[in-house]
């Protein structure tokens, strides 16, 4: 697309580091540390958010070409923003931990200045006058904004192939999709194009992409961080979180992110709980006393035997770690699905009808007839719009209309209250609860596009968190019999997303002593293949 | 436009019994919008009151304005409704380009107030119970402006254009109960009804209420049926009538018209109708059986409202009292006659009058001054008498100016008239002008003494007791200080003199 571009490496500045130390960093290759690393080596001066920032635009310059995880590529301000973080660290200046370490924000975001199209043709061209809230956040703490990354068209997709500008690849096969909405995120991180990135998961775009690409995935709790300048797609259900590499580097991203926003009515008036700090507890693999409940209704048929036995085997893991591991049920989980496909259309539906080419984005002045604003508008969306987009915005208006809204849409808030209820019960009994976060690996490009049902039965276990509001995540726990990564789900009540990080950091933990090194260093090497101008395949 | 068969009024409503029901929208005087910080100055350049927030930019999201909500439940409670404990925002579905996120976020089916009443006033002192159903807060829309046409409407215009300076406007919507029972007074009792709502929201401060800036705007339905026992006819609903006067000739109009059609053997078409101000007909505009389906549904954006009861009772004890009831305490507080309280009420002075009087002049003395030289002023430039270029306080300093002596009546009008004209206050305009009464016995005595000089004869014979011809001297010192020295002091001068000589 128009505006991909990637500024030429420069000269870092000299001051902040000295020559030992950049000895000490030479044989290190800054895009395969994490966040938590860079930001020691950075308040350490061992390296400087430029060579940081450099260094993965180097690394995108490399492959992107072959994930296309990137929508639009940031060189300049992220560069911009490095340099002044230099100085500032150089003068003494107190910064944010995170401070120079660069991220990478899903193109759902709004970013002032940068290009926004929530992979969309009906944005393309759309430069936002302001900043999210969670922008403003980051920016705020001094990190760089590397690019905008790819997505299912507003973020209704699991597999990125309904981005309006071009698949993105799984960097462990590239013929593969690297799950949905967020696969751009998701890919970024794990091709080590971006340490940390944004993600946002409606019903599973973050997770699901987190366990496909072997990436860490988190959902917070609904209101946990600010929906303003998220580009919504279904308000009730849409959550911003972070994509990592580790546990740790999420909490991290989390809190930069996450509290009260008073620009966003649903988000929650509370402190966050101590989430690196949780973190950091998990990760000496203690676990006694914690309950952790196996959703009966997420873990059976339509499961793949690898993803099944990784989960059996991490299940093993806790349990060795004092976990008390106990069966739950949750029966209304099985109308989920059903429920979601009502309450998502039904929003979408409203939520996208702004886009009409009158005010931001695409205009398409019919040419056979009066260009009257109806005509113009419908123009502009039928030219602007995809067809899963379509379908969905044609499902919810239908299932909004007089007459049939009883039975659809409110039947289908019943269900999410019935699921609310399972999910009280369930936590009554466990302290988190745990399922595999995907039925499946990651499935052949173009394997499932012309089947939308067997698309959105990738959901089925991370769509539940979504209707009832409350926090999840995905732990990278092996990879299957076809070599490809998995993910394992925790899911815990609303607001105690700090459940998450220990839980998740002690199976991370436990999982690496085991292997040896991180599950991503199984990934085979990408090949070198050069960003291209002008529109993806 | 064909012509349309009418009824005569007193014939239509001596065969049918209208029954009316009016909506009316006040826009709320809130510093910003409400559902986002963008401000709500009246007048500004087009698309300058706008943020991401009411331009509906993608991402953007609404934060209710809380004094939106304490306006809506002030006006809830002045209308003696229940106020809900909890109540929510829905999102009403249409596409059209003043609307920015194309729906509108309104209240549906929990409206904020429902199930009041209110007592109007009718002129000849009347009262009749209004039944609230409910009301609500919603957001106004933008403005659309359409060039190129002739009629300035849709039809016809080369392009159109859209100043969202408007869209996201606190709105507050008031729906009646059907008014039943008022035969043929019915135009005069939805013209009070208006009128009363204007004075309320006047009265809590929600609104500034200015019916030309289109701060309160009515939608009157209107049926007849044959006798007051049967069941309710077809009604129409002329939307955006815009003045007191509209309200109750629109009305009228829809009696006769309805009317006309019932004698025909035809039936009533249930639609909205567009009021025309310059010719005093409505028009049919949209079928309303063919009505759009609006999908509304809660909105997801927004929080539930939940109002605490300490809240509401906070407000409702900062309440002032009931717009009849306050009228009949003032009336009886200044002790004006029936008829000259109705014309201060009808000409809007009521807060005016109780201004000034709580400036310090007399009732009697206020209600001169608005009621007589600034009415008169008013009529003439055609604006009201609250967009007068004078306060209350200058009213009561005037008064005070003439109580004192510094100034008489004619003089006054010279002074209220320099006020008037931007000059300053009364105080300011009597120095510039230099209209002070002369009450120098030193400067006045040289004109008496000169003026008795230049009649000697008429000197001489009031001396001689016959006090008749006095008043020629004394309009000779009159004419001689140009109308500034007090007549009062000048005659007791003039008699003073000639018993000294």
């Amino acid at each position: 697309m128009a505006g991909r571009h990637v500024a030429g490496s420069e000269d870092p500045p000299g001051g902040s580091t000295t020559p030992a130390a950049e000895a000490a960093t030479a044989t290190r290759d800054l895009t395969r540390m994490s966040a938590d690393e860079l930001s020691r080596a950075l308040r350490a001066g061992e390296v400087t958010s430029v060579m940081v920032t450099q260094a993965h635009l180097d690394r995108i310059a490399a492959v992107d070409g072959a994930v296309h995880a990137f929508l639009h590529v940031a060189a300049e301000e992220a560069l911009a923003t490095a340099r002044d973080v230099d100085a500032r660290r150089a003068a003494g200046e107190e910064l944010h931990p995170l401070a120079g370490v660069p991220i990478a924000v899903k193109d759902v975001v709004v970013t002032k200045g940068l290009p926004t199209t929530a992979g969309s043709r009906i944005l393309e061209g759309w430069v936002p006058p302001y900043d999210a809230t969670l922008v403003e956040r980051l920016k705020a703490a001094g990190m760089p904004i590397l690019g905008k990354t790819n997505m299912d068209e507003f973020a209704m997709g699991s597999s990125t192939e309904h981005s309006a500008y071009g698949n993105t690849h799984n960097p462990w096969d590239l013929d593969r999709i690297p799950g949905g909405s967020g696969g751009g995120s998701a890919a970024a991180v794990a091709a080590y194009e971006a340490p940390l990135a944004i993600g946002t998961d409606t019903g599973g775009s973050i997770r699901q992409p987190g366990a496909v690409t072997g990436t860490v995935g988190v959902k917070p709790t609904y209101g946990g961080v600010s929906r303003y300048g998220l580009i919504a797609l279904a308000s009730s259900l849409d959550q911003a979180g972070p994509v990592t590499r580790t546990v740790l580097d999420s909490a991290l991203l989390h809190e930069v992110i996450g509290g009260h926003d008073r620009r966003d009515s649903t988000s929650l008036p509370e402190p966050l709980p101590d989430l690196v700090g949780a973190a950091r507890l998990g990760s000496s693999g203690d676990l006694t006393g914690v309950r952790v409940g196996v959703v009966h209704e997420l873990n059976g048929d339509g499961y793949q035997p690898g993803v099944r036995a990784r989960f059996e085997e991490s299940l093993e893991l806790l349990r060795g770690a004092g976990a008390e591991v106990v069966e739950v049920s949750c029966p209304h989980f099985e109308y989920a699905l059903a429920a979601y496909y009502l309450i998502l259309p039904s929003e979408a539906s409203s939520n996208l009808a702004k886009f009409d080419g009158m005010r931001f984005g695409l205009r398409v002045v019919p040419t056979d007839g009066p260009a009257t604003a109806e005509r113009v508008m419908g123009a502009t969306r039928g030219a602007g719009f995809g067809d899963e987009v379509k379908r969905r915005i044609i499902l919810g208006t239908y299932a909004l209309s007089a007459g049939y809204y009883d039975a659809y849409y409110g039947s289908a808030q019943k269900v999410r209250t019935l699921i609310q209820r399972d999910f009280e019960a369930a936590f009554e009994q466990a302290d988190v609860l745990v399922s595999p976060t995907a039925p499946t690996t990651a499935f052949k490009l173009g394997e499932k596009l012309d089947d939308p049902l067997a698309m959105y039965l990738n959901d089925v276990a991370t769509i539940p968190a979504n209707l009832a509001g409350v926090p999840g995540m995905s732990v990278p726990n092996g990879v299957s019999d076809d070599g490809l990564p998995v993910g394992f789900q925790i899911l815990a009540p609303a607001r105690a997303d700090d459940r998450l990080y220990r839980v998740g950091a002690a199976l991370e933990a436990l999982l690496e002593r085991g292997w040896g090194a991180p599950l991503l260093s199984r990934a085979p090497e990408l090949p070198t293949a050069p960003l291209t101008e002008g529109t993806a395949r | 436009m064909s012509t349309t068969d009418l009824v005569d009024y007193d014939e239509a409503v001596a065969r049918f019994d209208p029954v009316i029901g009016i909506e009316v929208h006040v826009e709320l005087g809130t510093a910003s919008k409400m559902f986002d910080g963008a401000p709500t100055e009246f007048g500004a350049e087009p698309n300058t009151q706008v943020t991401p927030v009411s331009l509906g930019l993608p991402g953007s999201l609404p934060v209710l304005n809380r004094t939106a909500v304490e306006s809506a439940i002030k006006i809830g409670l002045a209308l003696n409704c229940e106020i809900a404990e909890l109540c929510r925002f829905a999102r009403k579905n249409y596409f059209y380009p003043d609307v920015p996120k194309n729906f509108q976020t309104s209240q549906y089916d929990e409206p904020i107030a429902h199930d009041g009443w209110i007592d109007i006033e009718l002129e000849d002192g009347t009262v009749v119970r209004v039944e609230i159903e409910r009301a609500h807060m919603e957001e106004d829309a933008g403005k659309n402006t359409h060039v190129g046409g002739a009629t300035g409407r849709i039809h016809g215009a080369e392009y159109s254009l859209v100043d969202y300076n408007r869209a996201g406007i606190p709105l507050v919507e008031i729906v009646t109960r059907p008014i039943t029972g008022v035969g043929d007074r019915a135009p005069e009792v939805a013209r009070a009804y208006v009128q009363t709502l204007r004075d309320i929201f006047r009265g809590l401060g929600v609104s500034e209420a200015r019916m030309e800036r289109g701060n309160v705007r009515a939608d009157v339905n209107v049926s007849l049926r044959p006798t007051p026992e049967s069941p309710l006819g077809t009604r129409t609903e002329t939307k955006n009538v815009n003045s007191f006067r509209s309200v109750e000739r629109a009305v009228r109009y829809e009696i006769s018209r309805q009317a006309a059609i019932l004698d025909a053997g035809r039936t009533v078409t249930q639609e909205t109708r567009h009021w025309h101000e310059d010719t005093g007909i409505t028009t049919a505009g949209r079928v309303k059986s063919d009505a759009e389906d609006y999908r509304y549904f809660p909105e997801p954006d927004l929080v539930p409202v939940a109002p605490s009861r300490a809240w509401v009772e906070e407000i409702r004890a900062t309440l002032p009292e009931a717009p009849v009831a306050r009228r009949r305490r003032l009336q009886g507080e200044w002790g004006y006659a029936d008829a000259e309280m109705r014309d201060v009420v009808n000409a809007g002075a009521i807060e005016l009058i109780e201004a000034t009087v709580a400036a310090g002049a007399v009732p009697a003395a206020a209600r001169k001054w608005w009621m007589g030289e600034l009415a008169r002023t008013s009529n003439t430039e055609g604006v009201e008498l609250a967009d007068l270029p004078v306060t209350p306080e200058q009213i009561a300093q005037l008064q005070g100016l003439v109580d004192s002596g510094r100034i008489n009546d004619k003089l006054a009008r010279q002074v209220l008239a320099g006020v008037l004209a931007g000059e300053g206050s009364p105080e300011e305009v009597v120095a510039s002008r230099g209209l002070e009464v002369v009450s120098d016995d030193g400067a006045l005595l040289a004109a008496v003494d000169e003026a008795l000089a230049a009649q000697p004869d008429i000197a001489a014979k009031v001396r001689a007791g016959n006090l008749g011809p006095v008043g020629a001297i004394i309009g000779a010192v009159m004419k001689a200080t140009r109308g500034q020295a007090d007549a009062g002091r000048v005659r007791e001068l003039v008699l003073e003199r000639i018993n000294q000589g």
